[in-house]
């Protein structure tokens, strides 16, 4: 009879570990189920973007929009561009928009992405202390000034994260035959915003997409030193995630959205967002 | 019929003692702190564990009460009531350790423990509250009673799981005089119950109102287990002697 | 914009109750509260048992527990992501970019807090209790709940803890909850992208926010226990 109480006391502490234990899993399998829930309830997309684009309040101003129309929610991750590429790459995206076209075009023949199709572009600008230490100011040969700023050891701020406008400084220090580096050149590792922060304080010159330049708003003395020039130039593409690389792509919903950037309807927008009565972006899909 | 429960409990159940301790030694990395105990309690007793201080006096009740282990040697119970699972021997240490809930809530959770029943738990600690007149504690939180308070809580604590055996470890070392008295009380209670008391103190007036038989432990070594009235009129070791006289230091 | 715009941002955020930052700190609350849950049942006895049984490796195991505390955020985030990602092992579930991945990656920052904090706080419990329990018949598992019970108001500052460190940490989240607008954007996410995009007063503002919110729990908190503590000893 004793005996048989002591097991009972024993199995019900037994029991109230087990039952705790249990609690945690169900709480943790609840969650789980509910975000999964979610997906299954409402349409939408993972697009792996750029810093730049989502910094600008782009998405802000067109995804609205294209959502209404749709009623596909578009669920944008801001990386730099080489980071958004690898997130396609392991399916953790069913589009990406991004700005390197040879990178974009390597994710495509890679089996990656199924087609790179253009969407806009903007341009970038260099961007200095007011007192021009290198006095590349009003300069409209982006090359021969990154020349000089190398040749005065001015302070540069490189983004150093592999994105697209990293690539873009990159090439230009290819064509003005720099190797750079030393104590002059200083690599952030981080995204736009946080460059032009650094920029700021130093101070420094910086290669800058214009988009993010009008909305950044900590310049200090940073002004536009060059612009304009052609190989300036910044494209942008989108691209469907290969759903035969991965087939929990959401291959329809993620060209709906390609097909609706590219339309007339799409273009207008990206056309119409301006900052600070500066337009950002132009929209060029052939 | 709760309100005896010691009565109840002694009717029909066999009992566990004797106890007995066969050539107990227990060391702690290789340092003999108790050296072949041998001793036997039998049932009704009230033992002093009479000794200076190191002499072993907690480790041998300790060692009885199962919270150690000996080193060499055997700690056994001999009676027939032995192998159920239920412990039916209980300890009152210098200090009790009180939980934080209420007085009545302690009691209830030491009964949980024996694996008693939800129901019957409250009933039973309540019984034991009343048993010593301490029913108005039963809400307090344990933790803020006075010292005297908690050690008499505990010694109901102890009642309400109703032991054949009860062993205190210098249960008044740290009490002013009205509470020593009162846990005297308490332990006579216990005794009219029937419980065997085995119990250390360095109080000789104590040891000398309480005890039936004396055992007088120093150096971890057991020198003898005397029946209380010749303990005190002689002790048959000298240590022992010197000890009563006051110039036995350790 | 000066710093000395941030307390009006902070204040122009508190008195407009934008909906769009109404979700970000009901989201914010959400992961870092369910976390906190999460890895305070797990946490609270797993450190209950580090601190009172005695096995192989047990010491191994505290030092571990113990030098997880310091686990850098981004490294957390990124053994979930890689976890989670569609490319991974658990890719299968989706869950990578939502709330639950923030939820589960922010467990795993905290829990080694609660884990640790909670062995120490038993442990030395456990050395005043463990005769007393034992005489009355305890088994050492069933000496983990009436130890954490007793022990429950340190407990709240181990819990707080890891709170503190699940509501201030930014680089998990970033990673994993991929800070999607109206979707996985917290409070840190949020002052993190507007850093970025060079809107100090606005980033400043949030952090003021956040601050306000994390010392009104805490006051909760310690209120709470303080009540519970004179009415029950």
């Amino acid at each position: 009879m004793v005996k048989h109480t002591n097991a009972r006391e024993f199995n019900s502490t037994r029991r109230n570990i087990l039952a705790g234990a249990a609690m945690g899993l169900a709480g943790l399998s609840a969650l789980a189920l509910s975000s999964t829930q979610a997906l299954a309830q409402e349409e939408f997309i993972t697009v792996a973007s750029t810093t730049s684009t989502e910094q600008s309040g782009l998405f802000d101003h067109i995804l609205p929009l294209f959502e209404e129309e749709t009623g596909i929610e578009v669920r944008v991750i801001a990386q730099g561009t080489g980071q958004a590429l690898d997130t396609g790459r392991r399916g953790d995206a069913d589009v990406v928009f991004v700005h390197a076209k040879a990178a974009e075009e390597e994710f495509v023949e890679g089996g990656y992405g199924v087609e790179r199709f253009e969407v806009m572009y903007n341009d970038f600008v260099v961007v200095g202390p007011n007192s021009d230490p290198a006095g590349v100011a009003g300069s409209d040969d982006v090359v021969e000034a990154f020349a000089t700023i190398a040749e005065t050891e001015s302070t540069f701020a490189s983004r150093g994260d592999d994105s697209g406008t990293h690539k873009a400084e990159l090439a230009l220090w290819g064509m003005a035959d720099v190797e750079p580096g030393g104590n002059w050149y200083r690599e952030t590792g981080s995204g736009m915003g946080p460059t032009l922060n650094t920029a700021a304080q130093m101070p420094a010159y910086a290669l800058a997409d214009r988009g993010t330049w009008i909305s950044f708003q900590n310049r200090g003395d940073l002004e536009i030193v060059v612009e304009g020039d052609d190989r300036l130039f910044n494209q942008y593409g989108v691209i469907l995630v290969n759903p035969e690389m991965h087939e929990h792509v959401k291959a329809e919903e993620g060209q709906a959205f390609i097909d609706w950037l590219v339309s007339e309807e799409g273009q207008e927008a990206i056309g119409s967002y301006e900052l600070n009565g500066e337009q950002l972006f132009y929209p060029n899909a052939s | 019929m709760r309100s005896e429960p010691r009565v109840e409990l002694m009717h029909g159940v066999p009992s566990i003692l004797p106890l007995r301790l066969e050539a107990v030694s227990f060391a702690v990395r290789g340092k003999p702190l108790l050296t072949d105990i041998g001793l036997e309690v039998t049932s009704g007793q009230r033992i002093m564990v009479l000794g200076p201080n190191g002499a072993g006096k907690s480790l041998t009740l300790r060692l009885c009460h199962g919270l150690l282990q000996p080193t060499k040697g055997r700690v056994t119970w001999l009676g027939a009531g032995a192998n159920t699972p239920r412990r039916r021997h209980a300890m009152v240490f210098q200090r009790p350790v009180m939980l934080r809930r209420s007085a009545l809530a302690n009691i209830t959770h030491a009964l949980a423990l024996q694996g008693i029943g939800r129901a019957q738990r409250k009933e039973q600690a309540l019984a034991a509250l009343r048993h010593f007149g301490l029913e108005a504690l039963a809400d307090r939180p344990a933790r803020v009673l006075s010292g005297g308070e908690q050690q008499r809580l505990a010694m109901a604590r102890a009642w309400a799981l109703r032991p054949e055996v009860l062993f205190l470890d210098e249960p008044c070392a740290a009490l002013d005089p009205g509470a020593t008295h009162a846990i005297e009380e308490m332990i006579q209670a216990f005794h009219r119950a029937g419980v065997t008391i085995v119990m250390t103190t360095h109080n000789m007036g104590q040891a000398r109102r309480l005890a039936d038989e004396v055992i007088f432990l120093h150096h971890g070594r057991l020198l003898e287990q005397t029946p209380a009235a010749e303990f005190f009129e002689q002790p048959r070791s000298e240590a022992a002697d010197a000890f009563m006289k006051g110039e036995l230091l350790w | 914009m000066g710093q000395e715009n941030a307390f009006l941002a902070a204040w122009r955020l508190i008195v407009e109750l934008d909906p769009a930052l109404v979700e970000i700190v009901i989201l914010s609350l959400r992961v870092s509260l369910t976390a906190v849950l999460l890895a305070s049942l797990l946490g609270l006895p797993i450190g209950a048992a580090l601190a009172i049984y005695r096995f192989r490796g047990r010491g191994a195991a505290i030092v571990i527990f113990n030098a997880m505390m310091g686990l850098p955020p981004v490294v957390a985030g990124l053994v979930v992501y890689l976890l989670l990602s569609r490319s991974g092992p658990f890719g299968g579930l989706g869950l990578l970019f939502t709330p639950t991945a923030m939820i589960i990656a922010q467990t795993v920052l905290i829990l080694p807090i609660v884990v640790s904090l909670t062995r120490q706080v038993i442990e030395d419990l456990w050395q005043e209790y463990e005769e007393q329990l034992r005489s009355l018949g305890s088994s050492t598992a069933r000496a983990i709940p009436t130890l954490l019970r007793d022990a429950r108001f340190s407990l709240i500052t181990s819990v707080l803890a890891g709170f503190g460190r699940a509501s201030a940490e930014v680089g998990a989240v970033l990673i994993v909850g991929g800070n999607i607008a109206g979707y996985t954007r917290t409070m840190t996410t949020a002052i993190a992208l507007e850093t970025a995009r060079g809107d100090l007063a606005l980033a400043l503002g949030l952090g003021i926010l956040l601050i306000l919110l994390t010392l009104l729990l805490n006051t909760l908190a310690y209120g709470t226990g303080r009540f519970a503590q004179r009415t029950t000893g």
